[in-house]
This record gives C-alpha cells, sequence and structure tokens, in this order.
C-alpha cells in the first residue's frame, strides 16, 4: 500500500514511541524493586538528611553560586572593557587571563588558588581567608574567563552606528557606553549569562578540593558524605533531584528567552 | 565653555584643505567648503566620492588625516577641543535612522538632552513632544522604534537631533533607506526645517529636493569637489564632463 510521505512519518513516530515505551515498561517489571529501591532511596535516610540538604547543602550551593557569579561578572565586565581596549597591554593582560583560566580545568585553578597559593606564599591558608574563600576566588578567576568572552560579544553585537548616533548628540564615550551600548548588550547576552550560572552552579561541587567545614559543606560534598556514611546512595540521589530543581528551570528560562528573541528578528 | 569659543560672524561650517585616507585609500583629497548660517548645501555626487565621509567628517565621526574644519569658528580638529560641546550644536541625521531601540521615542528624545545638557526630567520631555510635534510624530511619543515606519522613524531621528537645540544639521542620505512611498514624509519635515532658516548640510540623492529647498549644490567626484553653485544651475547647465555623466545617469 502506497502511503502519502507524511502518513509515513507518523507510522515511523507512533513505532518509535511503541519501542520506547515497550524498553521501559520491561525494564520496570523485571526489575526486583524490593532489592534495588531501598539502595537508591530508602525513606528512613533519606527522612535523616533533613533539614541538613536544605539548610547547609543547598543553600551553600546558591551562596556559593551567587557569590562567583557576581565576582565573576564584575570582573568579566572589566576584562572585557580591557579586552576591547585601544591600548595594546590592556588588551594583552586581559588575553593571557582569558586564555590561562578558560584553559585550564576549573578544579586545577580552584586546587592552586587554595592549596598551592599557601604553599607558594609561605602565608597559610587560614591567614589568607580559608579554604571558603579561597576556593571562592578560585572560581571567580575561572567564571570572569568565560563572562569575560560572553560580555565582550555582546557589546560588540551593539551596532556601530548606535554609538555613532550617541556620540553625534554630544554623549562622551563613557555615557555612550553606559546609557546606549551596556543596555542593548545586556539584553543580547542574558540568555548565555544564564547559562553560564548553570555551569557556575555545577562547578561549586568541585570547591570541595579546597577544603570544607561541616558548615560549608555544598550539594555535592554533602551528599558525598553522606553517601559514604549510610553506605546508601539515597543522599546521592535527593543532591542530584535539588540540582535539578534549580537548574531544569533555570535552562528553560534560557530556552525561551532565546526563542522570544529570534521572534523579534 | 565651549560656548565662550564661538565666533558669530564665522561660518557655521568651514573646511580647509581636508584629506582623508582609509588606509592607502585617499577619500578626500583636499576639500575647502564654508557653509554659513542659513544655507541649505545639498551634496550629490556617485558613491565612492567622499560626500559621506565629508559629512562625516563636519563632527568628527571620522578623524581627518589632514586639514581644518572650523565650527563657528572653533578649529575641531584641534585636539584639546571639547568635541562633545561642539557635537551639541551639530545635528546629524543618519541613513539608518540609529535610534536606539531599547528606548521608547520619548526615552530617545530626552537622554542626551538629560545626561548631556543636564535638563531636568519634565523639561526635557516638554521640549521632547514640541519636537516631536514639530516632525508630526507627536501620537507616537510612547511607541518603540521597531513600532514604527521607516519615515517614522527618520522623522523622530530629526525631533532627536533638534532637541538639542543645534545650530546647524548634517544628513547623510536620509531618505535612501527608505520605501519610495515615505521618502515624502521626511523631505516635508526637512524642507520645513530649511524654511524656519536652520543651517543645514545634506548629502542626498534627491534631486528634487535638491533644487527646490537647496540654496547650493556641491557635486563631488573622486574626492574632489567638481562643480559647486546655484542648484538649478548645476542641475541644467552642468559644466564639467562629470557632473554631465552622472546627472544623465541619475536623472
Amino acid at each position: 500500500m502506497a502511503l502519502r510521505r507524511t502518513q509515513r512519518q507518523k507510522l515511523y513516530r507512533y513505532v518509535v514511541y511503541a519501542v520506547l515505551i515497550a524498553v521501559v515498561v520491561w525494564a520496570i517489571v523485571t526489575t526486583d524493586w524490593s532489592r534495588i529501591g531501598p539502595l537508591f532511596f530508602d525513606p528512613e535516610i533519606a527522612a535523616k538528611m533533613f533539614p541538613g540538604i536544605i539548610t547547609t547543602a543547598l543553600v551553600n550551593t546558591l551562596w556559593f553560586t551567587a557569590v562567583a557569579f557576581a565576582g565573576g561578572l564584575l570582573l568579566g565586565i572589566l576584562l572585557a572593557l580591557l579586552k576591547m581596549s585601544s591600548i595594546g597591554p590592556f588588551r594583552w593582560i586581559a588575553t593571557a587571563w582569558i586564555e590561562l583560566f578558560r584553559g585550564l580545568p576549573a578544579i586545577m585553578t580552584i586546587f592552586a588558588i587554595s592549596q598551592v597559593l599557601p604553599i607558594a606564599t609561605g602565608i597559610s591558608g587560614q591567614k589568607l581567608g580559608g579554604p571558603v574563600v579561597l576556593g571562592l576566588i578560585g572560581l571567580i578567576l575561572v567564571a570572569s574567563a568565560y563572562m569575560a568572552e560572553t560580555i565582550r560579544a555582546g557589546l560588540q553585537a551593539v551596532p556601530k552606528g548606535q554609538t555613532e548616533a550617541a556620540r553625534s548628540l554630544g554623549m562622551s564615550p563613557f555615557k555612550t557606553t553606559f546609557w546606549i551600548v551596556v543596555p542593548q548588550g545586556f539584553r543580547i547576552i542574558i540568555p548565555p549569562l544564564t547559562n553560564e550560572f548553570v555551569l557556575l552552579l555545577k562547578d561549586t561541587s568541585l570547591l570541595f578540593v579546597a577544603g570544607s567545614f561541616i558548615w560549608s559543606k555544598e550539594l555535592t560534598n554533602f551528599a558525598k558524605d553522606a553517601t559514604t556514611q549510610n553506605q546508601n546512595a539515597t543522599p546521592l540521589v535527593m543532591a542530584a533531584i535539588l540540582y535539578l530543581i534549580v537548574t531544569i528551570p533555570l535552562t528553560r528560562f534560557t530556552a525561551y528567552l532565546e526563542r522570544r528573541m529570534g521572534n523579534q528578528r | 565653555m565651549i560656548t565662550d569659543l564661538i565666533d558669530v560672524h564665522a561660518p557655521a561650517i568651514d573646511v580647509q584643505g581636508l584629506v582623508k585616507t582609509f588606509g592607502d585609500n585617499e577619500v578626500l583629497k583636499g576639500i575647502d567648503l564654508t557653509v554659513t548660517a542659513g544655507e541649505v548645501v545639498c551634496v550629490i555626487g556617485p558613491s565612492g566620492s567622499g560626500k559621506s565621509t565629508l559629512l562625516r567628517s563636519v563632527n568628527l565621526l571620522e578623524e581627518p588625516t589632514g586639514g581644518k574644519i572650523l565650527i563657528e569658528g572653533i578649529d575641531i580638529t584641534d585636539p584639546d577641543i571639547d568635541i562633545d560641546g561642539v557635537r551639541t550644536r551639530i545635528g546629524m541625521v543618519f541613513q539608518s535612522f540609529n535610534l536606539f531601540p531599547h528606548m521608547s521615542v520619548v526615552g530617545n528624545l530626552t537622554i542626551a538632552q538629560r545626561r548631556v545638557k543636564k535638563r531636568g526630567k519634565a523639561e526635557s520631555e516638554k521640549i521632547a513632544h514640541e519636537m516631536l510635534a514639530r516632525v508630526g510624530m507627536a501620537h507616537k511619543a510612547d511607541a518603540y522604534p521597531t513600532q514604527l515606519s521607516g519615515g517614522q522613524q527618520q522623522r523622530v531621528a530629526i525631533a532627536r537631533a533638534l532637541c538639542m537645540n543645534p545650530d546647524m544639521m548634517l544628513f547623510d542620505e536620509p531618505t535612501s533607506a527608505l520605501d519610495p512611498e515615505l521618502v515624502g514624509e521626511v523631505l516635508q519635515v526637512m524642507r520645513s526645517l530649511a524654511d524656519e532658516g536652520m543651517t543645514m548640510l545634506v548629502v542626498t540623492h534627491e534631486m528634487g529636493f535638491a533644487r527646490e529647498v537647496g540654496s547650493r549644490l556641491i557635486f563631488m567626484d573622486g574626492g574632489h569637489i567638481v562643480e559647486e553653485g546655484d542648484p538649478r544651475e548645476v542641475l541644467g547647465n552642468p559644466q564639467h564632463q562629470r557632473t554631465k555623466d552622472f546627472l544623465s545617469r541619475v536623472l
């Protein structure tokens, strides 16, 4: 029987759905849930995680992300402006900084700031601010490098005619940048910047290499220790769910913004 | 203050031996041009003749390679001059309008008044509405640029320049990006400005406007002013072969 192209596509789609559902049902039916289930979700252990997993771990994760994002943004704006400078040495410094911290694994930068710096300077880590501060400084360095490139791209995407119009009205280079270029540039970079926030949120899990206190554990560190203590993966699953509760709305938000901007053009 | 330096008897624009090169490309090869207050000078010529570069040099959007440009007696090629102050006296209208898309029409008209002229919110909005009325756009004060037609955007752009109370206006092919049916409304606004005595330097392809509104016409080609004079004379009885060739192609 000859099918039209749209009908054939429909049929294929139904076949794919059917196979997918069959696989899921088969997995559910054949799994011994009484044995596997408690390993990944034991209600008793789950109950023990409260309130610490929220009041300490999640709060720390969000708090560290916010600090690293704000610090990285400020430093990133500075680096972006340096990189667009007409003065050579400014551009070179910015380029070297960006290439270095984008090129290294984030965990290595955090380790270098928190562990190697005290050895190199001969000043103890405590005097330099302690593991939390040093770890966050490492994360800020990494974030600034990524954000600098995003910000530069956004500012350069603002048409030259905008600058010319502002200058011809007598606005100074600074006023032009502040009132005309930056507001338009930031509109362009909100989606990539949200993405950066999500990446940073996940990268806070690397802060454990800087060392931590009981009060400074973030989600991954908290869950890892609790999983080891209980010989049960329930804390890890809970942490994973908490990460997704925060990140999925953000990535959906990014997708929405990009769709909306696409429509405007 | 920049205003203390203004010589009221000096020409509005006085370009002396202006040379501009981009790399190896000499775009302006020694331009001399004087525009006195109240004149409407139209500049025509083939693309690449340097007419836009000349216009953009007058408010230093292009940095001259050589020569001098005096605006109301002030040499703006002097690196110590307050160029922002001079620019508030020179309104500029672009081919691509260049309205600020993140601001409403009123926002576009008040931003420079507030940040450069330091006028208050109420005062700058009052002036904005006056200027919008002048260009027939009062009803779109709260619209955003993307909601306007090209002709409307260009009229708003003219109003934005007028808000700074300029002594002269530069127009860089103001109707070239417009659909044909929208050209008239912009030319009408420019004509009324000319009638009110505004000093204007206009790079244009609108020969009708140049003939009827212009007090002088300049034909440029290859980085030189080839011919200039009364628009009717130049258009009706061109003296140079290059002018004749150009006009025979566009008219």
